[in-house]
Order: C-alpha cells, then structure tokens, then sequence
C-alpha cells in the first residue's frame, strides 16, 4: 500500500471535528492508531474515535488545551503510557477571533496567537525528547493560505499561520539529524464548520479566487498529511504543501 | 566510583563514537569530542536512564566535561 502507516502511533490536536478528524479517519485508514485531542467537545470527539475504530485501529481520547505547556507534556505522556509510542505528530487545533485590526482586542489577539502558534510549539517540545530516543518522527504542522497571501480582518489568524511555517522550518533545520522530518500543511478554503458560518455572497467570492473553482473537502488536507506521515516523504522536511485549490501558486 | 566512571565512558563512547583513549576525565564534549549541542542533550537524556535520575536543564548546561558528569552523578544518586 502506498503511504502505509501499518504500526504507527498518532496524535492528532484538535481531532473532534472538521479537518481535524478527517486526517485521524485518514491515518487510521493508512494503518495508524489514533490519539484524538480535543479542548471542547467531547462527543464529538467520541464519534471521531468511533470511526477510527470501525476501520480496525485503536482510538485514545486525550483532552488538552494545546496553548498551555503543561497540559501538552502530560498529554504526549499520558499518549506514550496507552499506545507505547508516538512516532506522528500533527498539530491542527486552531480558532478564530476575526476582527479589524482597529477593533480587534488584546485578548483576541493572544488567543489565537496563544492556541495556533505556540500551541504547535508546546506540542514540537513535547515530542522532541521522545522521538530524539526512537530517531525517528513525523512532525506535520497545519497552517493556512491565508498565512501566505493575507487575509484582511484576521490579522491575528494571519500572524499565527505565517509563524507556523516559519516554526517548521527552524525545527525541520534543528531536529534533521535526529531522523526526525517538520512539514507543514497550508489549506485553502476548506468545507467545515469555520467556513460554513461564512455568508453565502463571500462563499461565492471566494470561490472566485479559486482556480479549481470550489471549496476544498476535509479530506484534501488528509491526504496530504497522510503522505507527509508515511516513508513516500522521508526526503522532505521544512516544506510546506499547499492544498488550495491553486489560490497560492 | 569506578563503576560510575566506566558506565557515564561506554554511553560517551556510543553516543559520540570516540576512541575509549579520547574520553578523559577532564575532555570536554564540545571541544574535545566533537558534541554539538543537541549531542549533549541526547548525552544527557541518556544518562538519565542509565542512572534513573533527572538532571535540570540548568545543571545540565553547566555539565561540559566527562568529570564533571560523573561528580553530577555521584552527588544526586
């Protein structure tokens, strides 16, 4: 099977819904074990790991605020303690707290910037030692096309998302050695339940923008993640793949 | 004593692949042994298990030489 993951251990942050999910169902489907972080929802999450398990592989619930430090520690042990190891990494978890610049609150900013990027700090910290050990690992990082190109209004979401490319490159460089490859993800406007709240007039605009000419499926961003998990990628590391539709070339 | 000396030069001969004769009490990894730092902290990770300690990342930026390592370990063991 090409992009096997037969045997592997996964975490995914932010796993109970929309892209998120789609890549556990994704690498659970390639072979993979899945532990399924989420922040909220439970039950959501809960039919995340149903359907890992309905494809014959074992789903871990693993609540955590990924932003907080020493929640991802005890996350990525209490993970290594169920399923013995964790040899993929993704970082997805994300929010939004769009607003102008002019408008936009202190708060509004560090939260974000608090969940999407230091988030994937805290969760490349925390795997660093463990997969330092095996010498080997599989960090994938999600961003945004609006990280690349700008967005007006999410000059929060924005700053996060162009930051996590600049992250996966410093420690793509600095954990190279140790057989452990940081790639990231940018998606572009993906059909989930961030971009169904958008009004029908900008789904139409925005696919205007699109040389595909619609939104992307959750499934998309899966299947690239899932590649960039599986020895077909052994020889990249600090890129980042863009799943857009063609809006960033 | 020995014991720690001989246990704390095998993980250094292994971990950085240098001859037996090269590793003094009084070599240092980045100068002597050719570590970068990511090697020490591996070297460090290591110890760790083999002695079934902690070492702080404070003290163990002021660890840089195999003596120094071994006074380390027969202190907090």
């Amino acid at each position: 099977m090409f992009a096997s993951l037969e045997g592997k251990k996964a975490l995914v942050t932010g796993a109970s819904r929309g892209i998120g999910r789609a890549i556990a169902i994704a690498l659970a489907e390639a072979g993979a074990d899945v532990a399924i972080n989420y922040s909220g929802s439970e039950a959501a999450a809960a039919e995340t790991a149903a359907a890992v398990e309905a494809l014959g592989r074992r789903a871990v619930l693993v609540k955590a605020n990924v932003g907080k430090a020493d929640e991802f520690e005890a996350m990525v042990k209490d993970v290594i303690d169920q399923l013995g190891a964790i040899d993929i990494l993704v970082n997805n978890a994300g929010i939004t707290r769009d607003n102008l610049i002019m408008r936009m609150k202190e708060e509004e900013f560090d939260q974000v910037i608090e969940t999407n990027l230091k988030g994937v700090f805290n969760g490349i910290k925390a795997v660093t030692r463990p997969m330092m050990k095996q010498r080997s690992g599989r960090i994938i990082n999600i961003s945004s096309v609006v990280g690349v190109l700008g967005n007006p209004g999410q000059a929060n979401y924005v700053a996060a998302k162009a930051g996590v490319i600049g992250l996966t490159k410093a420690s793509a460089r600095e954990l190279a050695s140790r057989g452990i490859t940081v790639n990231c993800v940018a998606p572009g406007f993906i059909q989930t339940d961030m971009t169904d709240k958008l009004p029908e007039d900008m789904k139409a605009s925005l696919s205007a923008q699109i040389p595909l000419a619609r939104l992307g499926d959750a499934a998309d961003i899966a299947n690239a993640v899932r590649f960039l998990a599986s020895d077909a990628a052994a020889y990249m590391t600090g890129q980042t793949v863009h799943v857009d539709g063609g809006m960033y070339m | 004593m020995s014991d720690v000396v001989d246990r704390v030069k095998r993980i250094v001969i292994d971990r950085l692949g240098v001859d037996e004769a090269e590793v003094t009490l009084e070599a240092s990894f980045k100068d002597d042994l050719g570590a970068d730092s990511l090697d020490v902290v591996e070297l460090v990770m290591e110890l760790e298990d083999e002695f079934d300690m902690e070492i702080s990342d404070e003290d163990a930026e002021k660890i840089t030489t195999v003596g120094e390592v071994v006074a380390y370990i027969q202190s907090h063991t």
